[in-house]
């Protein structure tokens, strides 16, 4: 868990890691047939949602159990903006990322004055009211049915070239390339004097208040990018498979995140995405032979939580790699 | 019908909800209470409760009272067995840490519906009143089943504070939750009473769905409502407080009904839900308890017996 | 020049006044102990310097700006810095991590002193401050694994890489062996070349060697103060405390 000290060669050594990472990812789309393609491309947006929550879960010690409403923030800013006020691609993404990031800080007032499960228990009720405020307001929802974006307002100009978002080669790149972005945001992030304070907090917060931090600025810090990041993901999954529903927003959602993080490695920069890949293709799997394929979910959390706390990069780390990241 | 005896039926349907949800709350309450643990399967405990007496009434079908009286005792101890299970091989070895028990029960919430899903099917399961009585009112006829549940719960009440204030398991429970370490050094067997009470707490929840699965139907998916209810009664009665879980259960399931007749029930529970979390961050201590760190079953006065009981058991 | 400056300073929780009253100024580049019997109000009032409790009434002045109100972080900031009683450090990570932990946040006179590209200095302060309690050997080895008379000395560097102006140690030598103790005292002497030592202290010869002034407590009140003779030959203190 700790941070390994600055030094050029581990900077080179976890450098060359995450770009592999990324042209094997790259190189992937070559060789894989459609549906795992398909698949991929959803994995690697859910994976920015999951390294997202891993900010403030893995980084900073605070479980949220309503990450979905950031989520959906993300969901329903490019949607709405999109389907009902004709907005272009990039400034519906750029509305869900703001709606987001608004969302994060106004949570964060509220839910920061808590810590621990009464903060479980706050993220969880108020990503509940989200959730039915997405039905309520279901003249422009549509609830659970959802919308569903035209083909025509799927493409844009960029620089003069135009990007068409129905192209599944479109869709898988331009999720790697955010995916790379994310990626970089928080090494940067945890790398830097933040990411000390973040893990400051994490493991003593009272002792991180008495060495100068002011926690509670940093705390909400880490939930606006964490809750942004997440959003992000959610306005990128709406633009790139129109499809806008309730359903994203409910609690499993809020759980997945947490169980990708999980598994993969709570504060760990790969391990939320490692998570999700594995997680995605278990559930993905266990659900062609059976309609209890939640039952996965739930054997996986208590196993988790009871012999593999660290979960995969965790354990790693603390065994063989003290330099990742 | 007029006003006077439609707000005495709607009061009726409100006291046989909020009946139910004593009981429930009642048990999230107690293992908050007593253990500091939120129990998330808590629901699940409930839906169990019903599907297994749909279960053991449909396996003696003689008399539907023969099988709902078999299933108001077989029930509640099956799942307080799986609760027992639960606890041991979970929650004890998890040393009881609040946010892992969080996540762990989350697990169990998932593993016991998936589970009753691939045993029992999808399918709502209705289960036979033990007996069909109506109640004439002078403006309209009521369930006397309903009635019955009230009293039930009732009884089931007085019964379970007797037991938590003059008896010695109650001693035990109430020295656990006041302080641990104390408690352990007095020679209390803190581990086999967090058990316990988890167990008891699942039992309570299962009570209360066998007593109203003849008005609504069994279904895997059943246990959501009642664990997000119960939350907002052990949140607004003040995390742990006996007294205020069961005001705070009267108060919200009168209410319940009421409030829907004038919003919709959507924005019922987005308000309510709101404000029990605004509740949560900015008043812990609840609307009805003094405190959170005080456990409010602990007697007030010095001159009460189990406070006297207290003293000898520490003297030991 | 006074350093810091209390007045009128006073605490109470529900209805026990576990500070009242207290007038209380630190020269600056002093040593002051502060004793008194358990219960007397020490920790209560050191906490009120660092911000850690907020007083009833009163103010407090810190190189004469008005902190009564200023939030700990910000305090810290200003040059006070706090050793806890009970050893808090972060023990999953490693010794060097733990002071730079606190390095990140070190006091700068002036904010054209303080470094844009932190990381190699902040490195360089919290191996100084290790080197300066002498555990440099240990900077590799998890904080909570080190033996409990190194943490102690963690925690002194992690408030040596602060810099602070003023460093208040609650209770240092609790728990050290005599051994430890005659270590501890050459170290803060050390430290009092850069700084000024606010400590509470039990254990009398700590005191009586390292001490340019004693403050003693007692009820909540300052009972007496001055040298370490002018204490040691108060009737008051003797009938209240050393006797």
């Amino acid at each position: 868990m700790t941070p390994a000290k600055i030094n050029s060669g581990n900077s080179r050594k976890i450098i060359s890691l995450h770009l592999a990472v990324i042209v094997i990812l790259f190189l992937l789309q070559f060789v894989l047939p459609e549906y795992h393609h398909l698949t991929m491309t959803r994995i690697m947006i859910l994976a920015i949602f999951a390294m997202g929550y891993n900010v403030l879960f893995g980084y900073t010690g605070l479980l949220s159990l309503g990450h979905a409403m950031f989520f959906g923030a993300g969901l329903y800013g490019a949607g709405l903006t999109a389907y009902h006020l004709g907005w272009s691609v990039p400034l519906a993404f750029a509305s869900g990322i703001i709606a987001g990031a608004l969302l994060s800080l106004l949570v964060g007032c509220i839910a920061l004055r808590t810590t621990g499960v009464a903060f479980m228990i706050v993220t969880m009720m108020l990503a509940q009211v989200a959730y039915l405020a997405t039905l309520y307001f279901t003249r422009y929802t549509r609830g659970d049915e959802g919308l569903v974006l035209s083909q025509a307002s799927r493409s844009f100009e960029f620089f003069g070239a135009t990007v068409d978002l129905t192209n599944p080669s479109t869709r898988y790149n331009l999720s790697l390339a955010l995916l790379g972005i994310t990626m970089s945001i928080i090494y940067r992030l945890v790398r830097g004097k933040t990411g000390r304070a973040l893990v400051a907090i994490r493991e003593n917060e009272p002792r991180a208040q008495m060495l100068g931090y002011n926690t509670f600025a940093i705390k909400l810090k880490a939930l606006l990018v964490s809750g942004t990041l997440s959003a992000t993901a959610g306005a990128t999954f709406a633009l790139l498979f129109a499809y806008i529903g309730s359903s994203f927003t409910t609690i499993q959602y809020s759980i997945d995140a947490l169980l990708f993080t999980l598994l993969g490695g709570p504060g760990t920069v790969l391990g939320p995405a490692l998570g999700t890949f594995l997680m995605f293709y278990l559930v993905d799997i266990a659900s062609q032979y059976t309609t209890a394929y939640l039952l996965v979910t739930g054997l996986a959390l208590i196993f988790l939580v009871l012999y593999f706390p660290k979960g995969i990069l965790g354990t790693i780390k603390h065994r063989w790699l003290p330099w990742l990241p | 019908m007029d006003f006077g005896p439609f707000l005495f039926l709607a009061s009726l349907e409100g006291l046989v909800q909020a009946a139910v949800l004593c009981l429930t709350a009642l048990g999230l309450c107690l293992v908050f209470g007593v253990m500091r643990v939120v129990n998330v399967a808590h629901g699940e405990f409930f839906m169990l409760g019903a599907v297994l007496a749909w279960w053991i009434t449909n396996l003696i079908s003689t008399h539907p009272a023969l099988g709902f009286v078999a299933a108001l005792i077989i029930a509640p101890v099956m799942v307080g067995l799986i609760a027992f299970c639960a606890d041991r091989l979970i929650l004890k070895r998890l040393s009881y840490n609040p946010e892992a028990t969080i996540v762990a029960t989350i697990g169990l919430l998932y593993v016991i519906q998936q589970t009753v899903l691939i045993t029992f099917g999808a399918d709502a399961r209705a289960v036979n009143a033990p007996f069909y009585f109506r109640v004439q009112f002078p403006w309209f006829g009521y369930s006397g089943y309903k009635l019955l549940v009230i009293v039930a719960a009732a009884l089931i009440l007085l019964g379970a504070w007797f037991v938590i204030t003059r008896t010695r398991v109650g001693l035990m429970m109430r020295a656990t939750q006041y302080d641990r370490e104390m408690a352990q050094s007095f020679g209390i067997p803190v581990e086999r009473v967090y058990t316990v009470v988890f167990a008891v707490g699942a039992m309570f929840a299962a009570v209360g769905a066998i007593l109203v699965v003849p008005i609504r139907q069994a279904h895997y998916l059943m246990g959501l409502d009642p664990l997000l209810l119960s939350f907002i009664v052990v949140i607004i009665g003040g995390l742990g407080s006996i007294r205020g879980t069961v005001a705070a259960a009267i108060l919200i399931g009168m209410s319940d009904g009421i409030i829907s007749v004038f919003f919709s029930p959507t924005l019922a529970k987005m308000v309510s839900t709101t404000l029990v979390a605004f509740i949560l961050v900015f008043k812990p201590e609840g609307l009805f308890g003094p405190s959170v760190v005080n456990f409010r079953i602990y007697p007030n006065h010095k001159g009460h017996k189990g406070y006297k009981r207290h003293l000898r058991l520490n003297k030991k | 020049m006074k350093l810091l400056r209390a007045h009128n300073l006073s605490k109470s929780f529900g209805g026990v006044q576990a500070v009242q009253d207290v007038d209380f100024d630190l020269e600056q580049g002093e040593i002051r102990a502060i004793i008194g019997a358990n219960g007397a109000g020490k920790t209560t009032f050191v906490s009120l310097l660092s911000g850690r409790i907020t007083a009833t009434a009163g103010t407090i002045e810190f190189r004469g700006q008005d902190i009564t109100d200023l939030p700990i972080h910000k305090r810290v900031r200003k040059g006070i810095a706090y050793t806890f009683q009970i050893t808090s450090i972060f023990p999953n990570l490693t010794v060097l991590e733990n002071a730079a932990i606190a390095a990140q946040n070190r006091f700068h006179a002036s904010p054209a002193t303080i470094p844009t590209d932190g990381h190699p200095d902040i490195y360089r302060n919290a191996n100084a401050a290790l080197q300066q309690v002498g555990i440099t050997a240990l900077q590799d080895e998890p904080a909570g694994a080190i033996a409990y008379g190194h943490q102690r000395l963690l925690e002194v560097a992690m408030g040596l890489a602060l810099n602070p102006l003023l460093l208040i140690f609650d209770e240092p030598t609790q728990g050290l062996s005599d051994a430890e103790i005659q270590d501890f005292c050459k170290l803060v002497k050390q430290i009092n070349q850069s700084t000024t030592v606010l400590l509470i202290e039990h254990n009398m010869s700590v005191v009586m060697s390292l001490a340019h002034r004693i403050t003693v407590f007692d009820r909540g009140q300052v009972l007496a103060q001055g040298s370490p003779d002018q204490i040691r030959n108060n009737a008051n203190v003797q009938a209240a405390y050393l006797g």
